[in-house]
């Protein structure tokens, strides 16, 4: 019969009218920004630099390789080597960023830089509440901007922090066995070397004279 | 080394083309000796800021009275130079471009691009990423098309209420993605050789979810509009692509199928292991709106399928092939092309390697924009209301036609 179609049609927009008052499946959105949907863990927004301990910029394990700098797809990251090296986390002298900018303007959130990083040094963050009203400045940010704590990146992405724990942890076991073992050797090749110095004096012929020839 | 595969059914379609007449619906304009429109006929310019258009895309039309009697797109507003950028980047780095490609199937284009380089470079991908592949890419089927019957009802004067209840589906979906790769559209999930990260605890639960209650919502969707005597009549012999149009302009996706051609590249290539599922592909004969309106609701109900095995059968493993390098990726010379059952067509991405690290040929073959070709045989001698209710049933995405 015509108009059965409309008929059945209007019973299915009742049914969802009347299901969402009762029913929590057919009214899924909520009152922004009053009450928030959590954020799952694995969010991502834009890169931020992670440092260890208090000073953010001394802490950074940043060491201005630029890697992400020539990997990232939009180029927006802008690096400018220290000329100075300073010991990074492993013990070792490293170089560190001088300048370290971020354009979050054209930054499209894609994470090639956290995953080609080759020292954890750069993560994810999951602010997404960022409008401003200054177009260009605001959104160009620099490398205290973008520093934040190692705990912050704990809160956020609790499994991916663990697991960059348990990376920088036994890198660092590595150097320290490296160090230990650097300093062994040097002993052992110094005590070598030492033992070498004496011998020669004592097996060393001596020369002939030269008026024999 | 050329990949393409020349299958039987391939051969088949060669063999139907040879029929003629592509343009069998075209009626001359009226000019007069300097070639001015002549008569009462009117050229309007429909786009590129019209909503109908699905973005910004420009139709040339020119009527007499309400009907058209020539229609010329005009695509390009969107055009942002992606091949020739990814010809000037790391194979890794355009990963994340071919997401803003066709941006409601962030999943399936990553795919396509990946397996034309996995092509390339003999990688390998584990038997868990290939689960969470199809996985993937079967919900992003099932969103696409939900989105899609929610616009075509839109565009057909139903304003708002099967849109919102598509996107309230689509959402659920969109979370999943998001505890996946951590983005809802723009997903950059898949790697050359695996996928980026394994699931995470609970997610499979989820899917399994939304495989389970998505056919109560498709029913609902169906009871809503499918009987609907005006959707009937709007949509039944409107914008009929005849079979061999079709094949002589290479639409493939659900357009090509809704007019009766079986040929979808999950069976005819079977690509990843889309020959372990069990699942049918729905055929129109019609080829008008309406068919095409129906084959997106048979899909779904046939990816429903494909899920439900795929989360039974998925195993555990690793999800990336441990030869593959993420800095400084160097393909050996070759060329390689790859492609995919993508929700819109035939997705394929054509690569040519010189040793660099950089591709020295990148080509999208885009099923939106090859699939757009056809519109004006389809609108031809149709009012123009019915241009807006053919273009979206064509299913074209902007961001895909001009790259
Ligand atoms: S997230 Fe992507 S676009 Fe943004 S800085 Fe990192 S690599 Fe560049
Ligand atoms: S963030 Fe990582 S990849 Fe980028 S310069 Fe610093 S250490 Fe290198």
């Amino acid at each position: 019969m015509l108009g059965t179609g409309i008929l059945k049609g209007m019973v299915e927009t009742a049914r969802n009218f009347v299901g969402s008052y009762t029913d929590e499946a057919r009214l899924t959105t909520v009152e922004y920004p009053e009450e928030r949907i959590p954020l799952k863990e694995a969010t991502r927004q834009f890169p931020f630099l992670v440092f260890d301990g208090d000073d953010a910029q001394k802490g950074m394990r940043c060491v201005a390789c630029q890697i992400c700098e020539k990997e990232c797809p939009p180029q927006c990251i802008f690096i400018v080597k220290s000329k100075d090296k300073r010991t990074d986390y492993k013990g070792q002298l490293q170089f560190y960023p001088a300048t370290f900018d971020i354009d979050i303007s054209v930054c499209m959130s894609c994470q090639i830089c956290v995953e080609v990083c080759p020292f954890e040094s750069i993560k994810m963050d999951t602010e997404f509440e960022l409008s401003n009203t200054d177009r260009f400045g605001a959104l160009l940010l620099n490398k205290h901007q973008l520093a934040k704590s190692n705990e912050h990146y704990r809160e956020i992405h609790p499994t991916d922090a663990a697991e960059s724990d348990a990376v920088i942890a036994a890198e660092k076991a590595k150097a320290e066995a490296k160090a230990k073992a650097d300093i062994e050797a040097k002993a052992k090749a110094a005590a070598e070397a030492k033992a070498k110095a004496e011998l020669p004096a004592a097996t060393v012929p001596v020369p002939p004279a030269s008026g024999q020839v | 080394m050329r990949n393409s595969v020349v299958t039987q059914t391939t051969l088949e379609l060669m063999a139907v083309t040879e029929s003629p007449s592509p343009r069998q619906y075209e009626i001359l304009p009226k000019l007069d000796a300097s070639g001015e429109l002549a008569g009462d006929l009117l050229e309007v310019a429909m786009g590129p800021h019209h909503p109908s258009t699905h973005g910004v895309f420009r139709m040339d039309v020119v009527l007499d009275g309400e009907t058209v009697v020539k229609l010329k797109p005009v695509f390009g507003y969107l055009h942002r130079n992606h091949e020739k950028i990814a010809e000037n980047t790391s194979y890794l780095a355009s990963m994340p471009y071919t997401d803003r490609l066709d941006y409601f199937c962030s999943l399936t284009n990553n795919w396509a691009y990946a397996l034309a380089v996995e092509k390339l470079a003999g990688l390998v991908v584990p038997e868990r990423a290939e689960y969470i592949r199809v996985i993937t890419a079967e919900l992003t089927r099932l969103q696409n098309h939900t989105c899609l019957v929610g616009f075509l009802l839109m565009d057909m004067g139903a304003l708002g209420t099967p849109l919102m209840y598509a996107f309230r589906e689509r959402e659920k979906i969109l979370d999943l993605f998001e505890s996946l790769t951590g983005a809802r559209m723009m997903c950059n999930y898949m790697r050359f050789g695996g996928c980026r990260v394994d699931l995470p605890p609970g997610w499979r639960e989820g899917a399994q979810k939304i495989a389970d209650e998505y056919p109560r919502f498709l029913d609902e969707f169906e009871n809503l509009l499918t009987g609907n005597e005006i959707l009937l009549s709007r949509t039944q012999e409107v914008g009929v692509l005849p079979r061999a149009l079709a094949i002589n302009a290479s639409v493939t996706g659900p357009v090509l199928r809704a007019s009766g051609v079986d040929y979808d590249l999950r069976k005819v290539d079977k690509y990843g292991i889309y020959d372990r599922f069990e699942f049918r592909v729905p055929l129109g004969d019609h080829g008008d709106v309406y068919d095409r309106y129906m084959i997106r609701i048979l899909e779904m109900r046939e990816s429903l399928k494909i899920l439900q095995q795929a989360l039974k059968g998925i195993p555990d493993g690793p999800i990336i092939d441990p030869k593959t390098k993420l800095r400084g990726f160097r393909p050996k010379p070759g060329e390689a092309y790859g492609r995919i059952e993508g929700p819109k067509g035939e997705l394929g991405f054509y690569l040519i390697s010189d040793g660099s690290p950089n591709p020295y040929r990148y080509r999208v073959r885009p099923p939106s924009l090859i699939n757009l070709t056809v519109l004006e045989d389809m609108c031809l001698g149709h009012s123009i209301a019915d241009v807006v209710v053919i273009l979206g049933s064509i299913d074209i995405v902007l961001g895909e036609v001009d790259r």
